[in-house]
This record gives C-alpha cells, sequence and structure tokens, in this order.
C-alpha cells in the first residue's frame, strides 16, 4: 500500500527550477495517486522561453487538467507564481488554484507589471495578456490559515503561517493517513513589519523546505537593522545618495516601516521616496491585510496604520537627477533591469553615494556582479559603466537561516525532509546536519530528478466495543500508549476492516466453533494409587499457582482454570503413574507452562507417607 | 409539536409560580429564624421535576448558610441525593456539598462517611467528578487528620483507573493536595495503606490524555508546594514530557524541571550518547533554554521566565545562552557585538561602512557545527528576538536577575540589553531600561553602547525618557567623552521636550557627582571660560544653563580643584541656585567663604526623639486636662495646635502625626467655642442671627472629621470610632441648632429620628470599641437611648444639650505610622499668559501631571476638578491607565483633561485642582452578622463627598465662538 511521492522539476537540461538552485520553482508531488503541482515560477535570469518551466515533461499527452489535481501557490513572488498565467490560460490548465488571500490580491498586479515589462518595454510576442491574468485569476480559491479545504474527497490542504512576505504561507497536503508538507519560503525570525513562521507538529511523511540560507548562522535582526539604520543616516548627512533596490513588496514593507520610524525618532528631513505604481496599490493591501502581519502592527493599527507613511513619498524619475541627499527605493531588487538599474547608472559614478543590496542576487544579475567585487561592468550597448558608489550588502533577506530550517524541522517532526531552493553544495551541508540531528533521511533531488520515497501507511481498523471493554479489564491503564496483545478477528470486507471478538465473527460467518485441545502425558514416578497421586499434584499446584484457581474434582482429576489433569496408572510399570495435561488452544501459555513444571516432578509431600 | 409546545408553556407558568410561594415561604421563615434546613426540605420535596429540583438548589446556592444548620441541610442534600435519578441534579448536589463543607466553623469530617459511600455508587463520571472535587474541600478543611487524608488518598487512587478524565483529573489533584507528607506515616499497618504518591502520580506522566498528564505534573508541583521533597527519578521523567504534543503539559513540565533542578542542583547526570556527566542543574538549564524556542509562546515565556531565577548554574552555560556561532557560506562570522568592541578597543571610534568589514573570516569544520542540539546555546538571543512582546519581555527580566547575581554576565548582556532599548514595543523597551537600571552596580557603559543608550532620549514617550533618566543617575561612564556626549543629549533631550526639566536636572546632579573626576577637564568647555578674555555672562534662568551648572557643582562637591576654574558670574550663580535649587545644588567648600550650610544639615541626622518627644507630652498636656476653666481650655488647645502645626512644618517625618492631631484638637477647640456661645443662655426665640457660629462651627467639625478619615493613610479602627464619635458631637450640635432656630416641629421631628438611628448605627458599628469610650458622649447618649427613643423632640434637643456640655475630651490614640495625603499639580504650571484657545463647545485637551503621595488607591479616589470663572464646576475621573507607581506610596498621575465652554469675549482663568472622593461607609468594619444590602436600605447611606488637597493651578483660556 505503500504510495510514492515524486519531485519533479521540468527539463532536466535547464540549470534553472526548483532543485538545487534558486530561481523557479515549481514542484510536482504525487502522494496517494494524486498530483499536485507546488509553485509555479518563472527565472529572473533569463528573458527566452527557459524562463518558465516545461510543463510538458508533467504529461506529454493529455490535458494537464486531468492530471493535475490541484495547483498550490505559497506566496506572490515572481519566482514562485510568475508563470501561472502562462500554465493555466496558455498551456492549459483548467483545474482549481490555491493560495491566500494577500496572494491572491497582490499576485494579479505583480504579473501584470511583469507582462508590461517584458512586453511593452522589451516588445517580446508571444507573452501572456492582461486578459489571460484575468482569466487566471479567476481559477483561484482563496484558503485562509489554518483552514482545511477539502480540495476532492480524499485530497485536502491546510495553510500555516510562513512570515516571508504578506501572505505567504506553508501547505499540507494530505491524503488519507500520508501527508506532505511544502514550505515555501519562510521565515524564523520575526521582522518589523511581518511575524514568524510556525506550524504544530503534523508529522508529515515529507517536509519540503527550502533552503536558501543552508550555510549561515545570522546575526541578531537588531543588530542587523542598527547597521542599516546606521549607513543610511551616514551617507544622507554627507549627502550622498542611497539607492535600495527592491522587490515592490515583502521587503521593502519592512524596509520602509524601519526608515520612517527612524526619521521620525531622529527627526531627519532628507526625503524617502518609493518607485510608483504597483507600490502604492501594493502598500493598500499590507494596510488591509493586518491580521497577517505581526504583533506589533495588528495591535497599534487603529490607532495609526504603520502602513500610513509620513516621511515616504512617491518618486519620479526626474527626482534622481535632484541634488542634495535623498533614499530610493526602487524595483527590481537584483538590479537587473527597470528603474533601480536606471538609477543606479545615474549613481554609480560618485562615490558619495551608496547602494544597499537588501536581498538576495540570482547569478548573472547586476546585483550578482557589483556584490561580488566587480567595479567595472559591461553594459547593454557594449558601454562600460564604472563603479564608484559605495557597495552594500545587508541580509535582511527574509528566509530562514540554517538553525531556522532546523527548527522548522523540529517542530513539524517530518519522518524524511526534501530540500529545494538552494545551491547544491549549500544543501549537502544542511542535508548532513539534518540526518545526523534528527535522524531522519533527507533528499536533495537536481532539476528534474524523481525522489520516491516508501511510507508505512496506517490503516485504520474498526473494532467491537465489547471486545475492547473486555481487554480494557484484563490490563488496566494507564499504559495505554504502549502496544498490547489482543485477542481477536480480524475480518475484511467491503474494503473496510473490523476486529471484532471470535466468538461474534463465528455467528458473523455462520462457522461452527471448533474445539483444539493440546494434550500431553507426562510420567511421574509414584507408586501410590491414582488418588493420591491426583492429590498431591493438587496439592503441589496449589502451592505453587496462588492467583489461579485450582481445583479437585471428586472424580479424581485436578483442574486449574480450565485445564484438566487426570492421573492414571501406566500399562506396563505401576511404579509409574501418567499425568494427562490437556487444554485448549486459548491457555496454551498456562498449559505449557504447566507441562513444564509437572516434567519437573512433584516433590515428595510431607503428609503423604503410607 | 404544538401540544409539545402548549406543555411546556405550562411547565414554565406552574415554574414562575411556585418561586413566587417559595419566596414568600422563605422570606417569612428567615424572619422567624428557622433552620435553613427546613426550608430547603420543603422546596425539595415539592419539586416535582429535575429542572425544578435544580432551580431550587441554585436559589438556595445564592444565600450562605450559618454554620449550626450546615449540617442539617448537609443531611438533605443527601437524602434527597439518593432518591435523585437525574445526573444534574446529583452534580449541583454535589458541588453543594462541596461549597457546604467549606463553611467556616463546620467540621466536614462528618459527612465524608456519606460523601465516600454515595462515590462508591454513582456511575455518572461528572458527578464523580464533582464528589471527588467535595472530598477534596473536605480533606484540605482537616490538614491534620492524617486517617482521613489515608482514607481519602485511598478513594483517590481508586478511581484513578476511571475511563473519563475529568474523574481522573480529580483525583490526581486531590493526590497533590493530600498525598502524606511522610511515605512511612503509618509502618505498622499493611502495605496498601503505605502508598507511595509520587510513584502513583509519576505513572499518570504517560496517560493518554493530555488534560490527565498536565494535572499529574500539576498535582507533583501542589507534592512540592506543601513540602514533600520530590524524588530525582522525577527529572528523567519530567524530560520525556517536554517533548509533548500539547503546549499545557511541556509548560507544565517545564515547571517541574525547573522544581527539580533546585531541589538537586549539585546531583550529576549522565549526558546521553556520550560519556560525559553534568550537573543536573546545568543540564536542566540547557534543556529549559531548549523551550525558549518552542512553538508555543505560552510555553516560551515560561521557560524564558523561569531561566532567570536559576542561580546556580554553571558560568560557562550562564554565557552560552548570549552565544550564537555565526557562520555565513560555512565560513566563521563574527557579530556585530564582537566587532563593535573590536572596533573600540582598537581606538576607532565608527566604522560599518568598510565593505567587507563583516566579511566571513575563517572556515568553519562543518562536523563540529551543531545547528540545534547545542543546549544552552543563543537561549536568550533567540528570546530577545521572539515573535510575542510577552516572550521579550520575560527574556529581559530573566536577564536582569541572572546579571544581577553574575557581574560578569551582567557585562555581556549589557550589549543585547542595550539592543532593546529599540524594540517596537515600548512596554519592551521600558523593561529593558529598567533592567539596565537595577544591574548598573556592575557594568560600566563603552561609549558605542552610551551613543545607542541616549539615542532613545529622543524618544517620544514619556515613560521611557524618564526611566532613561534614571538610568543614567546610576550608571558608571568611562571616559570625559562620554559624559560630554551625555550632557549634549540630555541637552537636547531638554530643548526638545521642556517639561522634562526636573528630571534631567536630577539625572545631572547624580552624573556630576559620580564622575567628578571626568567633568573636571570639561569644566573650562562648559562654562565657556576663557584664559584671557572675560566671557557674557549666560542667562541665568535658561534651564540648558542650570542643567550645566547642577553638573559642575555636584562635581566640585568632592573636587576641591574645581572651584578655582569657575568665573566670577558662577559663583554668584552659585550662591543663587543653592538657595533657590537647594535639593539640586550641594554645599560646597568654597574659597573664601563659610560653609553656612553646615549646620543645617547635622539637625537632620540627629535621632527625631526630641521632636518626637515634644509631641507626646504636648498632646498629653491636653488630654490631662478635664474639667479646667473654659477660657483656659481654649487657649491651651489654641497653643498646642499652633505648636504642632509648626512642628509638622519643621520635621516632615512627624508631619501626619502633627497634622492629625492637630486636626482634632481643633476639632475640640471648636464643639467647646460652640458650646461657649452665649446663645445658650438667651430664650430661643430671640438668637436668630447668632446662631451662625455655632452652626458653622459644626459644619467644618464635620468636614474636619471627614478630613481626618480620609486623607490620612495608616488611620487604624480605634482611630475611626473616635473620629466618628466627634463627627456624632458634630452632628449633635447640629440637632441643637436647628432645634433652636427652626420653626414648627416637622422638620426636627425627621432630624431627630435619623441623629437616633445613627446613634444605633454607630453602637452597631463599633459594639466591640465601646468599652474604650467610658464617660463620653455616646456612652452616656446609649444610656438614656430607651427613653429618647420615646421623648419627644423638644426633650431630646434638651437632654442632648445637656449631654454634650458634660462629655469629656476623648484621648485620641496615634497611629503607628500616619501619612497626610497631598498632591502637587506640575503641569500645568498656572504661568503662562498665553491662553489656550478654542472653537466653543468644542473640546481642547488640557494635559495634566501631578504627584501624589500617601494616597491609598488613587485610581478610584483621585479626582481632577476644573472650575470655571462662572462658578460651574466639573469632575473629572481620571482612566486607571493614568497612574503610574514610581515608588511605594508615591503615584504618579499623568492624564488629559477635557475642557469646553460657551464662548467668551476674553480669556479668563480657570482653576484645575485635585480632589480626593470618599464614601463614608468605605472605613466601616463589616460584622459578619449583617447580611449584605441590609445596611444601605437604612439612613446610614453613605456620604459621599471630596477633599481637595492640592493647590489649584490656574490655566488661562479662551473660547472663541466659532466663525460661520
Amino acid at each position: 500500500m505503500g504510495e510514492g511521492e515524486g519531485l519533479a522539476a521540468p527539463q532536466p537540461a535547464l540549470p534553472a527550477g526548483a532543485g538545487q538552485d534558486v530561481g523557479r520553482s515549481c514542484i510536482l508531488v504525487s502522494i496517494a495517486g494524486k498530483n499536485v503541482m507546488l509553485d509555479c515560477g518563472m527565472h529572473m535570469g533569463f528573458n527566452d522561453d527557459r524562463r518558465f518551466p516545461d510543463f510538458s515533461y508533467i504529461t506529454r499527452n493529455g490535458r494537464l487538467t486531468d492530471f493535475l489535481d490541484c495547483v498550490i501557490i505559497s506566496h506572490f513572488h515572481l519566482d514562485h507564481c510568475g508563470a501561472l498565467p502562462y500554465f493555466s490560460e496558455m498551456v492549459g490548465y483548467d483545474g482549481p488554484i490555491y493560495m491566500t488571500h494577500p496572494t491572491q490580491a497582490i499576485c494579479p498586479i505583480l504579473l501584470e507589471d511583469y507582462r508590461k515589462v517584458a512586453v511593452d518595454k522589451k516588445g517580446e510576442a508571444n507573452f501572456f495578456t492582461s486578459q489571460m491574468i484575468k482569466d487566471c485569476m479567476k481559477k483561484v480559491v482563496a484558503v485562509h490559515l489554518h483552514q482545511t479545504v477539502q480540495v476532492d474527497d480524499e485530497l485536502e490542504i491546510k495553510a500555516y503561517y510562513a512570515g516571508h512576505v504578506l501572505g505567504a504561507a506553508m501547505f499540507q497536503i494530505r491524503v488519507g493517513a500520508e501527508s506532505v508538507v511544502y514550505t515555501g519560503d519562510y521565515n524564523m525570525t520575526p521582522d518589523r513589519h511581518l511575524g514568524a513562521a510556525w506550524i504544530d507538529k503534523c508529522r508529515p511523511n515529507l517536509l519540503i523546505t527550502e533552503s536558501t540560507y543552508a550555510t549561515t548562522i545570522r546575526d541578531s535582526k537588531r543588530c542587523r537593522e542598527r547597521d542599516f539604520l546606521k549607513k543610511v543616516h551616514e551617507t544622507v548627512e554627507r549627502g550622498g545618495k542611497v539607492l535600495i533596490p527592491v522587490f515592490a513588496l515583502g521587503r521593502a514593507q519592512e524596509l520602509c516601516i524601519l526608515l520612517e520610524t527612524f526619521w521620525e525618532r531622529m527627526n531627519l528631513k532628507a526625503p524617502i521616496y518609493f518607485s510608483t505604481g504597483l507600490t502604492e496599490k501594493a502598500n493598500h493591501y499590507y494596510k488591509l491585510f493586518i491580521t497577517w502581519t505581526n504583533q506589533k502592527i495588528r495591535k497599534t493599527f487603529v490607532q495609526r496604520n504603520m502602513f500610513e507613511f509620513k516621511h515616504i513619498k512617491a518618486f519620479d524619475r526626474a527626482f534622481a537627477d535632484n541634488p542634495g541627499p535623498m533614499v530610493v527605493f526602487a524595483t527590481p531588487g537584483m538590479l537587473h533591469a527597470g528603474q533601480s538599474l536606471q538609477i543606479f547608472r545615474k549613481w554609480a559614478g560618485n562615490e558619495k553615494n551608496m547602494v544597499i543590496m537588501p536581498g538576495y542576487c540570482v547569478q548573472g544579475t547586476v546585483g550578482h556582479k557589483i556584490l561580488s567585487g566587480q567595479r567595472k561592468l559591461e553594459m547593454e550597448g557594449r558601454q562600460l559603466l564604472e563603479v564608484k558608489m559605495q557597495v552594500e550588502y545587508m541580509s535582511f533577506s527574509a528566509h530562514a537561516d540554517a538553525k531556522g530550517i532546523m527548527q522548522l524541522v523540529r517542530q513539524a517532526e517530518p519522518e524524511s525532509v526534501l530540500l529545494v531552493h538552494g545551491e547544491a553544495k549549500k544543501m549537502e551541508f544542511l542535508k548532513q546536519k539534518i540526518e545526523q540531528e534528527f535522524r531522519v533521511t533527507c533528499y536533495m533531488p537536481a532539476n528534474g530528478e524523481t525522489v520516491t520515497l516508501p511510507t508505512s501507511p496506517c490503516i485504520p481498523v474498526g473494532i467491537s466495543l465489547g471486545l475492547l471493554k473486555r481487554e480494557m479489564v484484563q490490563g488496566l491503564l494507564p499504559d495505554a500508549k504502549k502496544p498490547r496483545l489482543l485477542h481477536g478477528t480480524l475480518i475484511m470486507k467491503d474494503s473496510n476492516f473490523r476486529l471484532v471478538s471470535s466468538e461474534q465473527a463465528l455467528k458473523e460467518l455462520g462457522l461452527a466453533e471448533h474445539q483444539l485441545r493440546f494434550t500431553c502425558r507426562v510420567h511421574l514416578h509414584d507408586t501410590r494409587k491414582e488418588q493420591e497421586t491426583a492429590m498431591r499434584v493438587y496439592s503441589h499446584l496449589k502451592s505453587v499457582l496462588k492467583d489461579h484457581c485450582v481445583q479437585h474434582l471428586p472424580d479424581g482429576s485436578v483442574t486449574v482454570e480450565s485445564i484438566l489433569i487426570q492421573a492414571a496408572a501406566h500399562s506396563e510399570d505401576p511404579g509409574t503413574k501418567v499425568l494427562l495435561v490437556s487444554w485448549t488452544y486459548q491457555d496454551e501459555e498456562l498449559g505449557s507452562y504447566l507441562t513444564a513444571l509437572l516434567k519437573k516432578g512433584v516433590p515428595q509431600a510431607p503428609s503423604g507417607g503410607s | 409539536m404544538a401540544a409539545h409546545l402548549k406543555k411546556r408553556v405550562y411547565e414554565e407558568f406552574t415554574k414562575v409560580v411556585q418561586q413566587q410561594q417559595e419566596e414568600i415561604t422563605a422570606k417569612k421563615l428567615r424572619l422567624t429564624k428557622p433552620s435553613k434546613s427546613a426550608a430547603l426540605h420543603i422546596d425539595l420535596c415539592k419539586a416535582t421535576s429535575p429542572a425544578d429540583a435544580l432551580q431550587y438548589l441554585l436559589q438556595f446556592a445564592r444565600k450562605p448558610v450559618e454554620a449550626e444548620s450546615v449540617e442539617g441541610v448537609v443531611r438533605i442534600l443527601l437524602e434527597h441525593y439518593y432518591k435523585e435519578n437525574d445526573p444534574s441534579v446529583r452534580l449541583k448536589i454535589a458541588s453543594l456539598l462541596g461549597l457546604l463543607s467549606k463553611t467556616a466553623g463546620f467540621s466536614p469530617d462528618c459527612i465524608m462517611d456519606d460523601a465516600i459511600n454515595i462515590l462508591q455508587n454513582e456511575k455518572s463520571h461528572q458527578v464523580l467528578a464533582q464528589l471527588l472535587d467535595t472530598l477534596l474541600a473536605i480533606g484540605t478543611k482537616l490538614p491534620d487528620n492524617q486517617a482521613i487524608q489515608m482514607r481519602l488518598v485511598d478513594v483517590a487512587c481508586k478511581h484513578l483507573a476511571d475511563t473519563s478524565h475529568g474523574v481522573r483529573n480529580k483525583c490526581l489533584q486531590l493526590l497533590g493536595n493530600l498525598g502524606s507528607l511522610e511515605k512511612t506515616a503509618t509502618k505498622d499497618s499493611d502495605s496498601t495503606a503505605v502508598r507511595d504518591v509520587q510513584k502513583i502520580i509519576g505513572d499518570y506522566f504517560s496517560d493518554q490524555d493530555p488534560r490527565v498528564r498536565t494535572a499529574a505534573i500539576k498535582a507533583m508541583l501542589q507534592l512540592h508546594e506543601r513540602g514533600l521533597k520530590l524524588h530525582q527519578t522525577i527529572y528523567n521523567q519530567a524530560c520525556k514530557l517536554l517533548s509533548d504534543d500539547y503546549e499545557q503539559v511541556r509548560s507544565a513540565a517545564v515547571q517541574l524541571i525547573w522544581v527539580v533542578s533546585q531541589l538537586y542542583p549539585e546531583s550529576i547526570v549522565p549526558i546521553p550518547s556520550s560519556n560525559e556527566e553534568i550537573r543536573l542543574v546545568d543540564d536542566a538549564f540547557g534543556k529549559i533554554c531548549h523551550m525558549v524556542s518552542d512553538g508555543s509562546w505560552v510555553v516560551r515565556v515560561q521557560a524564558a521566565k523561569l531561566l532567570g531565577s536559576m542561580e546556580q548554574v554553571s558560568s560557562h552555560f550562564l554565557e552560552q545562552t548570549l552565544d550564537k556561532k555565526l557562520m555565513s557560506d560555512l565560513r566563521r562570522k563574527r557579530t556585530a557585538h564582537e566587532r563593535a568592541k573590536e572596533l573600540y578597543s582598537s581606538g576607532e571610534f565608527s566604522s560599518g561602512r568598510k565593505w567587507g568589514d563583516d566579511a566571513p573570516k575563517e572556515e568553519v569544520d562543518t562536523g563540529a557545527v551543531n545547528l540545534i542540539e547545542s543546549g544552552a546555546c543563543g537561549a536568550f538571543v533567540h528570546g530577545l528576538e521572539d515573535e510575542m512582546y510577552e516572550v521579550r519581555i520575560a527574556a529581559v527580566e530573566a536577564l536582569c536577575m541572572l546579571a544581577q547575581s553574575s557581574p560578569a554576565f551582567a557585562e555581556k548582556c549589557l550589549d543585547f540589553l542595550v539592543d532593546m532599548f529599540n524594540d517596537e514595543i515600548e512596554e519592551v523597551r521600558l523593561q529593558s531600561i529598567h533592567t539596565m537600571r537595577k544591574i548598573s552596580n556592575n557594568i560600566t557603559l563603552r561609549e558605542d553602547q552610551l551613543d545607542t543608550v541616549l539615542a532613545v532620549l529622543e524618544d517620544s514617550s514619556r515613560d521611557i525618557r524618564e526611566a532613561l533618566h534614571e538610568l543614567l543617575c546610576c550608571t558608571n561612564v568611562s571616559t570625559k567623552e562620554g559624559i560630554h556626549l551625555a550632557l549634549v543629549e540630555l541637552l537636547k533631550n531638554l530643548a526638545k521636550y521642556p517639561t522634562d526639566r526636573d528630571s534631567i536636572w536630577k539625572c545631572l546632579k547624580f552624573l556630576g557627582s559620580r564622575h567628578p573626576t571626568l567633568v573636571l577637564p570639561l569644566v573650562p568647555e562648559l562654562l565657556s571660560t576663557h584664559p584671557f578674555f572675560d566671557t557674557a555672562e549666560p542667562d541665568m534662568d535658561d534651564p540648558a544653563y542650570i542643567a550645566v551648572l547642577v553638573l559642575i557643582f555636584n562635581a566640585a562637591k568632592t573636587c576641591p580643584t574645581m572651584p578655582a576654574l569657575f568665573s566670577d558670574h558662577t559663583f554668584r550663580h552659585y550662591a543663587y541656585l543653592r538657595d533657590s535649587l537647594s535639593h539640586l545644588v550641594p554645599a560646597l567648600r568654597l574659597p573664601g567663604r563659610k560653609l553656612v550650610s553646615s549646620s543645617v544639615s547635622p539637625n537632620i541626622t540627629l535621632p527625631e526623639d526630641p521632636s518626637h518627644q515634644f509631641l507626646q507630652q504636648s498632646l498629653e498636656r491636653v488630654y490631662s486636662l478635664q474639667h479646667l476653666d473654659p477660657q483656659g481650655t481654649q487657649e491651651l488647645l489654641e497653643f498646642t495646635i499652633r505648636d504642632l502645626q509648626r512642628l509638622g512644618e519643621l520635621q516632615s517625618e512627624l508631619a501626619g502625626v502633627a497634622d492629625f492631631s492637630a486636626t482634632y484638637l481643633r476639632c475640640q477647640l471648636l464643639l467647646i467655642k460652640a458650646l461657649q456661645e452665649k446663645l445658650w443662655h438667651v430664650a430661643a426665640p430671640l438668637y436668630l442671627k447668632q446662631s451662625d457660629l455655632a452652626s458653622a462651627a459644626a459644619k467644618q467639625i464635620l468636614e474636619e472629621t471627614y478630613k481626618m478619615e480620609f486623607m490620612y493613610s495608616g488611620v487604624e479602627n480605634k482611630q475611626v470610632v473616635i473620629i466618628h464619635h466627634m463627627r456624632l458631637q458634630a452632628k449633635a450640635l447640629q440637632l441643637i441648632v436647628t432645634a433652636r432656630t427652626a420653626r414648627g416641629v416637622d422638620p426636627l421631628f425627621g432630624m431627630c429620628e435619623r441623629f437616633l438611628q445613627e446613634v444605633d448605627f454607630f453602637q452597631r458599628c463599633f459594639i466591640t470599641d465601646l468599652p474604650h469610650l467610658q464617660d463620653s458622649f455616646v456612652d452616656k447618649l446609649l444610656d438614656l437611648m430607651p427613653r429618647l427613643m420615646t421623648s419627644k423632640p423638644a426633650e431630646v434637643v434638651k437632654i442632648l444639650q445637656t449631654m454634650l456640655r458634660q462629655s469629656t475630651f476623648l484621648h485620641l490614640p496615634l497611629p503607628e505610622q500616619i501619612h497626610k495625603a497631598s498632591a502637587t499639580i506640575i503641569e500645568p504650571a498656572g504661568e503662562s499668559d498665553n491662553p489656550l484657545r478654542f472653537t466653543s463647545g468644542l473640546v481642547v485637551a488640557l494635559d495634566v501631571d501631578a504627584t501624589l503621595d500617601h494616597v491609598q488607591d488613587p485610581q478610584s479616589t483621585v479626582k481632577v476638578q476644573v472650575l470655571y470663572p462662572d462658578g460651574q464646576a466639573q469632575m473629572i475621573h481620571p482612566k486607571p491607565a493614568d497612574f503610574r507607581n514610581p515608588g511605594p506610596g508615591r503615584h504618579r498621575l499623568i492624564t488629559q483633561v477635557y475642557l469646553s465652554h460657551t464662548a467668551w469675549t476674553e480669556p479668563c482663568q480657570v482653576e484645575v485642582r485635585l480632589l480626593l472622593a470618599y464614601n463614608s461607609n468605605s472605613r466601616i468594619p463589616k460584622s459578619p452578622w449583617i447580611e449584605g444590602g441590609e445596611i444601605s436600605s437604612q439612613v446610614e447611606t453613605g456620604i459621599e463627598g471630596t477633599i481637595p488637597f492640592s493647590k489649584s493651578v490656574k490655566v488661562y483660556i479662551m473660547p472663541k465662538p466659532a466663525r460661520r
């Protein structure tokens, strides 16, 4: 009955996907015959077909809808949901798509923005359209935290809070007794606007966890925050400009809150800008989904909603050339395109300025290049850009660090762990640690690789109340958690299992009961009469078996419970008596014990001398 | 269906009727005082359905039962119990039995047999649980009876195997509360009597129901609380429970582990999967630290709290809690704290701009990195970073307690505490500032830490700033730059928030006196003196300049070389400030000046005997005179009152007593004066106008007695009696005066009756104190009570008059500790000439800040009064949250008062003052026999009033007419 679970990322040849890389998340799980797709992301580093997963990998022939039971999106980052319209509208999928309410609200904004950049700016053809995004979102079913959603009769999913970004969730997928938890991206340390990820002890068969920071243990967030504020403050005091490339949503809001409160406290006057457009819309959603934020914001929003910024204004392209200090949050976060790259090119030449990279940068992006120390960049059109501005890296990324990952594994207590969304050599370390400390198997498949793992499913068996009560009388509580021996008959009928007492089983099946008796002869050296021998046996057993009922019947036989012992004279040797011991198979234990006891012989009774 | 409904309607209808009947009979019964059991019996017999019976029982439970009738009631209940088939009624009876056995003065051992008896035949689990609860009540009532305890424990053990968790819970509770303390209490009896309670309870640690597991742990903790020494074997069992699925089990298990670790701190336990062994307390510490990162925040709070009280833990374990091995890409990384420290010791001031500053250094050995099972490692780092502020506060508290006991740890945790100053929740910030203050003896702040600390001075919350000032009062700063930085930041704070003036001055006073040598090199710069040129004299009224001077003068106290650096005007300013702000500026040994103030200070240090003696003597002198001529008495009283008032001014610690006695004497004086009036000798109709003095005196005495009763903290019952007695005299006086002035008998009749009721009430309330009031007014009055009751008003007045004149002066015993409540309004200061303008009809918020001394329960008694020029008065009740409690006997009221008025033509002043509200009933001792609700129906409805106890402050306001 062991069902396998498999993981697959499309196109094994591509260096992108859910496997040992960060970029494009798309995981396929089949659990107890149900197929679920976890996330449907795109890759930022590519501008051609490679940016989307190859869905033909899932099924070569036939429609996706027939093959997949549901799609789950963990959060709104494009590397987790960017390929969704392509997948559902262009490839064709009509089944349900599950995501949380904030994700459902924010996801289309990001997709639309992404589409605009790709189609309007770069003039790409064969891209999904606005209508497609709308159609795609119509297929979405929104879920609440901790709400168990019944996808069909057998498959159910449940969302847990994951921190990371607004509305990020971990999903538990359960079919019968088997379950998988997919974490998406999560954060175990709370920050200025979101709480920490939390999961109960759901003991899944498999935990699929991200491992972006598999080999990092981060310093306290307070130090990070202070460092960040200090750097910004110093640059602004020097009259420099600070560029903070961010993704429109997520870290950006945290940093905004941080800077906003700091500005208020220190009474600073330098302007803070936020690139316009989708951000305002997104901030609006942050104001709405207060229940998804952290304790502080939830508790104070009655007085003042923290997302109603006082010091942070909308950015206009012309502001970039303004003299004097300023702080600008600009998208996208990896400096690979758009506004942040434009501003970066303008400001890179001045050593007074500073760029703070608050998150992870994928290889191949400008962000990654400058972080690895490159000072001369080759831009589009073969022009060379010399980077004089200071480059800072502040790890504000909201992913769990190694300790956090371990903590989550400890909380969930899975039977096995599967690492995705990370770099292979880092995962290797974490894998080793997990196996060493939790003694569970850990997998780290590459793209396109399939992992199958056996499960030992539990099979529920009904037990009749009478039998249960009868057994309860014998062995008392509180050892209820320990395994115990129970006599009964297992009836398998119409694909359900029942445990009933043997009498009832016989009755139900209409069978007559057969008695099975064991008999055994024990030779005993005794010269006296049969009756006396029986008497001796009786008194001996009476003294040895104190808590059993030993009886001497008038016909000369001895009974211990239901075991019958008869003494007879040996046909050949009158000095030897033969003891006939007879018991039913239910009393096997006692019977064999008695035989063994009698074989040792009966001691000479002091009274029995004639 | 319809028929059914009809039936229900009828049922309800009949029920109503029955209840009414029942009420009538109950009332009658109570008046004639038969036993309650009879009434109950009648009720229960009448009950036709279980629902009815339940109703009766519920009604019965609302009223208390006297001790003597408990037994009868119990019998009735038991009798009914045997007959009852409905489990809900049986449940109620069982719970009533428990309640009744708790009645004071009733010994429940007689009902125990019955209770155990019915327990054996009971089938319903809920009733069983309730019965066990009753047994628990009985058992706790008889703590000395060993036999009963043993018996109850036996019963509990028998029912432990019940299938219902509720029953098992109660059994465990019973075991925890009654389990015998000595295992070998009855050696001679057979083995079943000697039960190892701990073993039995311990078995239920692995029960299938989490509630039972929790109850088992709680029972174990209960055993510990009762003084039973828990076995060490429990430790291992409890450790297993730490990984339980249910949070309440884990939470209780953490507590149990803590208890065991306190009992056997030095035992050695093996570390699993290795051959090493460690002390139990260290092991427990590691385990509890592990729970700081538990999934449930309740457990996290519990764990973090308990960490604070584990003082015996080894220091290297303790230090691990602040350690979190950082790494990045498998390379060891230093924490920001370590980097800051290194920068500081290398002499470089600030940094953070260098790229690769925090670049990871050496490679980490992958095998050696332990990600999770590292015991205490980083527990506080996690706790302080927790999502829930409750956990963070608990962690800060624990840090505080541990740091207080270990100076080395205090030094280490400093960085983390300083970080907490930037927490997003104000409570956490406040808590960490307080914590820092508590451990400030053990620490010296580095400059970079001081920098972070001082940044908080700009916080907009007043509490935070004031807490920080207090912290700065007692911190050690290591360098002169640090002092300078602190001063600059404090001045910045002063400029931003001028209301912090007093607190900042006080802070600088301590800062100066703690670091004289560090201030010394700063003096020329601070005073901006120049070796050759005279500089302009600074403005003496500038709070910032005063702040600087306070710092310098306090430093100069222990640094004799400093005054040499002062310029002429500094000396002049010193003289001025020494006079005007003497609490902030110490006496200095200045060249060419005598130390004037030294003559004052030794006076305070002398033992306070002479003044106390003086007080005693003058009071005795007054009390000793009984029948002096009126003139002499008056004079003596006047002198004594004057003496006492002066004494109170001189000796602040005797002020309360002196004022209190002076007030009492003044009352007496007024009474004597009133009785001395000529009016008494004149025929009634003639002195209509002259009676003013007497009635005014009566009124004033009444007022003063209320002040005496409610404005002083520490007034005891014996003083209350005297005060009430005085009040009674005043009322008598009032009655007499009215009798002589009022026309007609009707109003007098009512007054007379009321007065007599009051006398009666006095007698009832202070019946125990009456023997002390020999020969007093009331004593005589009570003697004549029967006669007074039957006399006509005129006659009553006559009797009263003679008695009042004959009555003696009662001795007022002085209480141990007595303090007069007082209040000072700090804000509004009442100095502003700019009126507060607002549109009429709308409101303006006025910030009120006041300190209250010796006010009991200020949340309910202190009110703010606003008096408008048109005589309109407004009373404002501040919110309970507006009161803070900075120290014993001190309170601080920071609130907002909303003002509003119709339009005025020009600005005018309103008066703001604080009132103390009182209710004359609040002090009266409740006798047990007065059943609730009876007092209020009488005359004695509490007289509510207010006493102003602060100077009023004038605020200039201007409501403008609304513009259309």
